[in-house]
């Protein structure tokens, strides 16, 4: 019987289960009270209380950004804010999401660059240059991420400080809806990387050599054998491959078996 | 840590103590045994949910009339069309196109980027918002033949091997073949690869690879690629018009039965759109919203198998879709973060399963549906899962492993976005074990395409996780990424060639949908719903029975 129980706990879809004894505690879902049990996130709050989400609800892991939030709690005055799918809901948070935030975006042909990375940059975003320093982006950032400072580095020309500082931005706009500069900080940061990772970070010789040969149909031969095969020669090809260890060095490493390469 | 309870911060003592033994071992590159190919099958059968008969149905019509498959799938697709055909005017479009791509992930908006390239206009219809999809939730990375020692030959051994040798060869072939073309396409849209100074891909084990293969944009590979190829698309807006929160709803055929364009419906206005096109691309994703047999899943709001229940209607054929990916390691704990993906890089940065003892009990780089199986049966079988505070089973993943191989640092280097996951629940992944349980995270079948991305319906092509026969019946990691690439950008290609050669004007038409209506009465299904649901429904019974319609 015990693991009929065990079974039983599997299924649960999406549904959470609350700890047993869960309290239950005031939420104000853009004003308005609903009592939900501790422990929730928010955006499973706002479902438990009976909304149904179209906007501001994607992936409901913490990377797709549709679910900036920003949250006060009675009697405090500091504005916070979150991912609504990450911050658990407390007692007495007035909550309201911001499902989309119009942001500044220019468009530009990446191929074709006017001038150097750092002048395209100022062609195409002449306000990050305005930035006041004030913090608020930072202060704001559900990522945790130092949005001032990635600014500042774009001023300084620091093209790839700004894009490692800005690689884990999910892009909900939270920072663009607070900046009193009216500067779309994750819409620049976006042109940054791409540049960075296009025209600064050093390309990989070794995809280039591949791809020529990909391109000369060196492997189609190959293929061909293996798509022709009788399974089971198929399988003991499979069966006899042979692994590359775990620490070997990239590019070094090279299997006693060189035919198929 | 705090982020812990006190009975569980207990048993993670049990993991530290054995921690040390296991560390001398993985330094000399010794591994717990892999299980042999009939164990593999063994496993499978006896613990993995896909064998299981009982939550199965066969479908009762169509052109897969008699294909067995998930009771939630199988009423899905047998369910009344949403749409009331009578109602749309099909005599004036609202919107003409050379080309409609459905659905706004990795592998349509590759189609579109394509098919602009090659000259047409094309309209996109997504249900959310563009890169909302199962895409943007890839985490460890994208495999590719890039390095010398490797080759696609090898990586099709790999493939096919991991899929049990169940795929459709050609799709294989032509998945790892364009492999090193995507990568080098990637890399000259400005993606940030994980590179040494040298510019040289870093590149990891998956599950089931025989090489390093796995080239990783940090843990948000796919949310790199996502919002890469979506800043692109934005750059060429002239020719590619994305209509969000506006998903299609049914497929339109012209009155030679092909594809036409699609009927999209207003999420917000509630208004119905016709849109008439030369060709038609789906790529609408997977089906893990459905929950499959109650399973918690890693997969995106909008995964409601939307494509596969509008294609079928339209005629087009599935295959393995009664085969569900359960990645391996899913977290469930703490609460909130029940279902979210540890992606596999943990494992193949030397992370080992653990069970409540702290002993090992698996090879922990098995293909995932082995690996699931693994878990699955030292939890229900030989039970030695952990229980936590909310009555859920799990093993524990041995983070803290990563750091001690690979140095101090490397868990917030190579794992930011978990990193950050966990740490808000003051639980830090590299001192601390988390605690996994396999979670529904990929449907493996779909709708039957040839290495084109052709479906069988002229104008119709598919691709990505809505279409199957790439992987078989099991998926590999890091090639759902690449399969979205690669099979996305050869449906652009295609339809781009069919669309410069259609010919147009002649009469849009529903008929497909009314006699599919038709089919289901005939065979006395009683259907309670209509589909796609293009949503999931998370309204709790507390609401749902106060709710006045």
């Amino acid at each position: 019987m015990a693991e009929e129980k065990k079974l039983k706990t599997l299924a649960t879809g999406d549904k959470t289960i609350p700890p047993e004894g869960a309290k239950m505690i005031p939420i104000y879902i853009m004003g308005r009270e609903y009592v939900v049990p501790e422990t929730l996130t928010i955006m499973k709050a706002v479902e438990y209380a009976g909304y149904s989400y179209v906007r501001g609800c994607g992936c409901r892991g913490g990377i797709c950004g549709a679910c900036g939030t920003f949250y006060r709690f009675i009697g405090d005055y500091r504005l916070r804010s979150g991912l609504a799918c990450q911050t658990v809901a407390e007692p007495n948070m007035i909550i309201m999401q911001l499902p989309f935030f119009p942001a500044n975006r220019p468009g530009y042909d990446l191929e074709k660059m006017q001038s150097a990375p750092h002048e395209e940059l100022r062609r195409l975003y002449p306000e990050v240059f305005k930035c006041v320093g004030c913090g608020t982006c930072t202060r704001t950032c559900p990522m945790d991420i130092d949005v001032m400072d990635y600014i500042a580095l774009m001023k300084r020309g620091d093209l790839k400080g700004a894009a490692i500082k800005s690689f884990d931005c999910v892009m909900c706009g939270l920072c663009a809806s607070r900046c009193p500069a009216q500067i779309s900080q994750f819409t620049a940061a976006m042109f940054v990387r791409r540049v960075y990772g296009k025209y600064i970070l050093p390309k990989a010789a070794h995809v280039k050599k591949r791809v020529d040969e990909v391109r000369s149909g060196k492997y189609e031969k190959m293929l061909d054998e293996l798509m022709s095969m009788k399974q089971e020669d198929v399988k003991k090809l499979y069966v006899e491959r042979e692994r590359e260890p775990d620490l070997a060095e990239a590019g070094k490493w090279m299997p006693k078996d060189t035919k198929n390469l | 840590m705090s982020g812990y309870t006190t009975v569980l911060s207990e048993l993670i003592k049990k993991a530290e103590a054995t921690r040390p033994a296991r560390m001398e071992k993985a330094r000399k590159g010794e591994h717990f045994p892999a299980l042999t190919m009939e164990q593999r099958q063994q496993w499978l059968k006896k613990y993995h949910p896909d064998y299981k008969s009982d939550g199965r149905r066969k479908l009762l019509i169509g052109p897969n009339k008699g294909m067995e498959l998930p009771e939630e799938v199988a009423s899905l697709i047998e369910s009344r069309s949403r749409l009331n055909t009578k109602a749309v005017d099909l005599k004036k479009a609202d919107y003409e196109t050379d080309l409609l791509v459905i659905g706004a992930g990795g592998a349509g908006t590759a189609a579109a980027l394509v098919a602009q390239e090659l000259g047409l206009k094309v309209l996109v219809s997504t249900k959310l918002r563009h890169g909302d999809s199962n895409t943007v939730m890839a985490e460890g990375g994208i495999q590719g033949a890039t390095q010398e020692g490797d080759s696609p030959y090898f990586h099709y051994l790999d493939v096919i091997g991991g899929g049990h040798f169940s795929n459709a060869p050609a799709l294989a072939a032509a998945l790892t073949n364009d492999a090193p073309l995507i990568i080098n396409w990637l890399e000259d849209l400005g993606m940030m690869f994980d590179k040494a100074p040298s510019g040289r891909m870093k590149v990891r084990h998956g599950g089931g690879t025989c090489r390093k293969r796995m080239h990783s944009s940090g843990d948000m590979t796919g949310a790199e690629i996502m919002r890469v190829l979506r800043d692109e698309a934005r750059n060429r807006d002239n020719d590619i018009k994305m209509l969000e929160f506006s998903p299609a709803v049914e497929l339109i055929l012209d009155s030679a039965g092909k594809a036409a364009g699609a009927v999209l419906y207003n999420l917000e206005t509630k208004e119905y759109y016709v849109v008439r096109a030369k060709a038609v691309v789906v790529a609408t994703g997977g089906f893990g919203r459905l929950h499959i047999q109650g399973f918690p899943t890693t997969n995106h709001y909008g995964a409601t198998a939307d494509g596969i229940v509008m294609a079928y209607r339209a005629g087009a054929k599935l295959q393995d879709l009664d085969s569900t990916q359960y990645h391996p390691t899913g977290a469930i704990f703490p609460e909130q973060n029940v279902g979210l993906l540890i992606t596999e890089k943990v494992r193949g940065l030397g992370a080992q399963l653990l069970n409540v003892d702290g002993e090992q009990f698996c090879f922990p780089l098995e293909p995932r549906d082995v690996e699931s199986a693994c878990v699955i049966r030292e939890c229900l079988d030989i039970g030695k899962g952990v229980v936590t505070p909310t009555g859920r089973f799990g093993v524990w993943l041995d983070s803290p492993m990563i750091d001690l191989l690979h140095g101090e640092g490397t868990v917030r280097k190579e794992l930011p976005a978990k990193y950050i996951q966990f740490k808000r629940y003051d639980i830090d992944i590299s001192r601390v074990p988390m605690l996994i349980y396999p979670t529904l995270h990929y449907q493996n079948g779909g709708i039957q395409i040839d290495e084109w991305s052709r479906t069988g319906i002229d104008g119709l092509f598919s691709a990505g996780e809505v279409a199957g026969g790439v992987h078989g019946r099991n998926r590999l990691m890091g090639n759902s990424l690449l399969d979205v690439l690669v099979f996305g950008r050869r449906a652009g290609l295609k339809a781009a060639e069919y669309a410069k050669s259609a010919k147009t004007g002649s009469p849009l038409s529903l008929k497909h949908v009314e006699d599919f209506n038709k089919e289901i009465e005939a065979a006395g299904i009683r259907s309670t719903g209509v589909s796609p649901i293009l949503l999931p429904d998370y309204a709790p019974d507390h609401v749902k029975a106060r709710q006045i319609v």
